[in-house]
């Protein structure tokens, strides 16, 4: 196997591993955060707005780990600068 | 696929190239301006009003009672950064309903730029409000030890915050581009309504960090209230 095959193999396989591994926190962070303001909004209905408006950036801050791996297997996949190297310098032998 | 609008050009002269980020850019400042150019032309303080000059009501006023919200005691003051990331990224984001269109916020240019304004606005508001020499002794709290860790945090969150805008909008992108391979007929429907929704959570969340950030850097050592110490990711 040259280099670039195995930096495919290698770079496919992690891009499977970010995304797998790195959405499993994130699910549980949020679940457990539904959860608990669920809850409290069932014992104070009145303070919904604010529940909900703290809910939804806390959702968004715990998802953001998730996109950040999501960023860094796209990067892996489609953007990959080791990849680029070993392509341009076959390409100029 | 395109990862970012940044790849789609439009028209290249040597060294220049005017790609669809920059194109999408001034299409929605020029939007924006003359927008609030033609609503504020003729202002009325009567009873009746346009229904334009209502709506800008809302947005402002309603941008300030959110920045007050957070613990800024004078929203007035940073009412025009944190009011215009806040159009800027909301109106990025909303605009994808149109077709063709593609969002400039996709594009980590613009975002790590956007990241940028507030690294510097955050120091800037800060010197103002407490002087150069308290703002920087903000930075050895609560020990000297700490230093570099407040460094590290500032850079971070920084980073942070222009890789969550990008990675959001990109993956909205993204996710619709696949689901049109697969499930063409109404699940992108679905998916691009939850883009708007998150596109409008982003900007809400972006203009909110920026509104915490400058709240820590302005307070001064009195106590730390909560905003300081819940969001810092």
């Amino acid at each position: 196997m040259d280099n670039a095959t195995l930096i495919a193999i290698a770079s496919i396989v992690t891009a499977g591993l970010t995304i797998a591994l790195g959405s499993i926190g994130p699910a549980l962070g949020e679940g457990r955060a539904v959860a608990t303001a669920l809850s409290s909004l069932a014992q104070q209905p009145d303070a919904a707005t604010t529940i909900t408006r703290t809910l939804f950036v806390g959702l968004a801050m715990i998802e953001s780990i998730a996109i950040y791996c999501f960023v860094v297997s796209m990067i892996l996949i489609f953007a990959n600068p080791f990849w680029t190297h070993f392509i341009a310098e076959a390409a100029g032998k | 696929m395109r990862l970012s609008p940044d790849e789609m050009i439009f028209w290249r002269d040597g060294f220049f190239k005017l790609n669809a980020t920059i194109v999408y850019t001034w299409a929605l400042m020029l939007a924006l301006t003359v927008g609030s150019m033609l609503v504020t032309r003729n202002l009325s303080l009567g009873l009746t009003r346009s229904r334009w000059q209502n709506l800008l009501e809302i947005i402002v006023t309603g941008i300030a009672k959110q920045i007050e919200d957070v613990g800024l005691r004078h929203p007035k003051k940073y009412l025009g950064f944190l009011g215009t990331l806040f159009l800027f990224v909301a109106s990025a984001n909303l605009c994808t309903i149109i077709p063709g269109y593609e969002p400039p916020t996709g594009s980590l240019s613009t975002t790590a730029a956007l990241a940028l304004c507030v690294f510097v606005a955050v120091p800037l508001f800060g010197v103002e409000e407490q002087g150069l020499g308290e703002y920087l002794k903000t930075y050895t709290e609560p020990t000297i030890i700490m230093l570099p860790f407040n460094i590290i945090s500032e850079l971070s969150r920084t980073l942070a915050l222009a890789v969550r805008l990008f990675g959001n909008m990109m993956s909205g992108a993204m996710i619709l581009a696949i689901l049109l391979t697969i499930t063409p007929f109404i699940f992108p429907i679905v998916m691009s309504a939850l883009g708007l929704l998150t596109g409008m959570v982003q900007a809400y969340i972006f203009t909110i960090l920026a509104a915490v950030y400058i709240a820590a850097a302005t307070r001064g050592r009195e106590p730390r209230g909560e905003a300081d110490t819940t969001i810092d990711a």
